[in-house]
């Protein structure tokens, strides 16, 4: 079980607004899976290197060329809200 | 057999006899889907007009004369987290419930040049986040072997989309088993390719690291076909693998004389149910008549693969989700004080349950004070998995387990408890986190229900996979079943 402490900690980070209902149940859930998580530490993994990803691949560089990009009409087609070129949001500070 | 229940090589060599039109083909995949949609629900968005202009267009050229390429006029669905440059591409969320994408995912691209007809995109469960397709944002699809069960997921639309003749091929993305588990269910075939083999361009994100998009297909042949279609390098992917791409059909041949199966103990133990482990077991004593060795092998290590997997997908998928703020493209909730209050608002409304719990899950694994305990040792014992492979390789040619533990389960059954829910992934999972190829392919029945088992290879192996899927297939009859709707 997680603290509404930690859940509120949690959720502003995510940048989700979570209802009391919603905070009540993700403490449970998470703290469920959290718990079968430890699992792993039954595991010595201290001499064990990490994989984050599994393709032998690095640093995988192209040319430095001006090339076709999508035009800004398209790019803004999508936007919920915009002014002339710009992306509209509320304010900010 | 009714046309919309051919294979996708089947109805090529009909456009190739002139027996039938493109035209006439879309036509004949509309009209299935129109009579049994409504209990399906497979599609979020079905372009028909889009798809008899191609069609026509298809037409057009084998009129003009020259080759037909295998997946020309070919109707084809795929899942709604490709984008498609025009079309609606939502994820099956509300928070991209209006995004119409100014691009096309690599594997759109390349199925429009070789000719295909999409129908339409396939309803997912959220972000690709689930094994029912109950997390849709919009509505659950439903199973056409009994419409009161899930289809599997997360491409659960696309896997029903191919088993009920709504489609003769599709695409989906399998980030634990979302391909597999799916195909198992609905009783097709469903293949996800090595990490690196399919260009991701285009995919929505779920977690980089584990993501690939691979074919659901009635047939092992269709699977070859599509392959030979959508694999390559990209330059628009930095992890899609460079080097040639072998011709997937040379692997179609019916023998396994002498192959080597190794059949991990830890995917036929506790937790199988046992109707599928019958089935498994008669597909393996099948596979020994055609001259395989069959033995018992271990993965030490698989049983840490899931609390490793709900850690790694959730800490990726809570990154690659941060993009939906408002801003740029989808929903954006009315009311916003200021920019954060924003955000927070279209993020709480436009994401539902499961996606909330997996981003809530990520950034508890990736915050300060926990990195170290949860992430990172996730992707430690990510290494001990690999090398349970890597060791197993050098034994063996290929592995053999069920695909899912137990055939569809009922729809609701499993919503109220996510542990539950995730445990129907525990044959699949693993074989993401080692990159490695994995293919499901109809062994048989259980009440009634399809049984998968699956296949896994060594990286960029695929060829043995389809080898041995294949002569499966060429001496079964499974694949032939279709559903009643």
């Amino acid at each position: 079980m997680l603290t509404m402490k930690e859940v509120e900690h949690v959720a502003l980070l995510a940048r989700l607004e979570l209802t009391p209902e919603e905070k009540k149940m993700y403490a449970r859930q998470l703290g469920d899976i959290l718990e079968y998580a430890q699992k792993l530490n039954k595991l010595d993994t201290r001499a064990v290197p990490p994989t984050a990803h599994v393709l032998p691949l690095q640093n995988v560089f192209r040319e430095d060329q001006t090339g076709e990009h999508l035009p800004p009409e398209k790019v803004l087609a999508n936007a919920p809200d915009r002014e002339g070129q710009f992306f509209k949001v509320p304010r900010i500070v | 057999m009714e046309l919309y229940y051919l294979t996708a090589h089947e109805l090529h060599d009909l456009l190739v006899d002139r027996q039938i039109t493109a035209e006439e083909l879309c036509r004949a995949f509309f009209e299935r889907i129109d009579a049994v949609e409504d209990k399906l629900k497979a599609f979020v968005t079905i372009t028909r007009e889009n798809a008899l202009a191609r069609a026509k267009e298809i037409d057009r050229q084998i009129a003009a004369g020259g080759q037909i390429a295998p997946l020309a006029g070919i109707p084809v669905a795929v899942k709604d987290n490709l984008c498609t440059e025009g079309v609606r591409t939502t994820c099956s969320s509300k928070i991209l419930y209006n995004f119409i994408p100014p691009y096309s995912a690599t594997v759109i691209t390349r199925l429009n040049q070789a000719g295909a007809v999409i129908l339409g995109k396939t309803n997912l469960d959220e972000f690709a986040m689930g094994s029912s397709t109950e997390n849709s944002g919009f509505f659950p699809t439903h199973n056409p072997w009994d419409l009161e069960r899930v289809p599997g997921g997360s491409s659960g639309g696309s896997a029903v989309a191919v088993a009920a003749g709504e489609a003769a091929v599709a695409l989906g993305s399998d980030t634990g088993g979302s391909i597999r588990q799916p195909a198992a269910f609905c009783g097709i075939v469903g293949l996800k390719p090595t990490y690196g083999a399919v260009s991701r361009f285009g995919l929505m994100a779920f977690a980089s690291s584990l993501d690939q998009i691979g074919p659901l297909t009635r047939d092992v042949t269709d699977a070859a076909l599509v392959m030979n279609v959508i694999a390559g390098h990209d330059p628009l992917d930095s992890t899609s693998a460079p080097g040639p791409v072998p011709d997937y059909t040379a692997y179609l041949q019916n023998g396994i004389k002498g192959l080597k199966i190794g059949v991990p103990k830890e995917y036929m133990g506790e937790g199988i149910s046992p109707a599928v482990k019958q089935v498994v077991a008669e597909a393996l004593a099948a596979l020994a008549d055609l001259g395989a060795q069959i033995e018992e092998t271990s993965l030490p290590h698989s049983e840490y693969a899931l609390p490793a997997y709900y850690l790694i997908a959730p800490a990726e998928a809570s990154s690659n989700l941060a993009r939906y703020d408002g801003v740029r493209y989808g929903y954006r909730a009315e009311g916003g004080t200021d920019v954060v209050d924003m955000f927070m608002k279209t993020r709480s409304l436009g994401f539902g349950p499961e996606v909330k719990r997996r981003i809530m899950l990520g950034t508890y694994a990736l915050s300060a004070g926990y990195y170290d305990a949860y992430y990172l040792k996730a992707l430690k014992v990510r290494t001990l998995i690999k090398q349970d492979f890597d060791r197993a390789f050098a034994s063996y040619d290929v592995l053999l387990s069920p695909t899912t533990p137990s055939p569809a389960f009922r729809q609701g059954e499993k919503v109220a408890d996510p542990l539950q829910m995730y445990m129907s992934d525990i044959c699949t999972l693993a074989i993401n986190l080692a990159g490695l190829p994995g293919i499901s392919i109809p062994a048989g029945f259980a009440d009634g229900l399809p049984v998968g088992m699956q296949l896994i290879g060594k990286p960029f192996d695929e060829g043995t996979l389809l080898r041995v899927a294949y002569t499966f297939e060429q001496n079964t009859e499974h694949h032939k079943a279709r559903p009643k709707i």
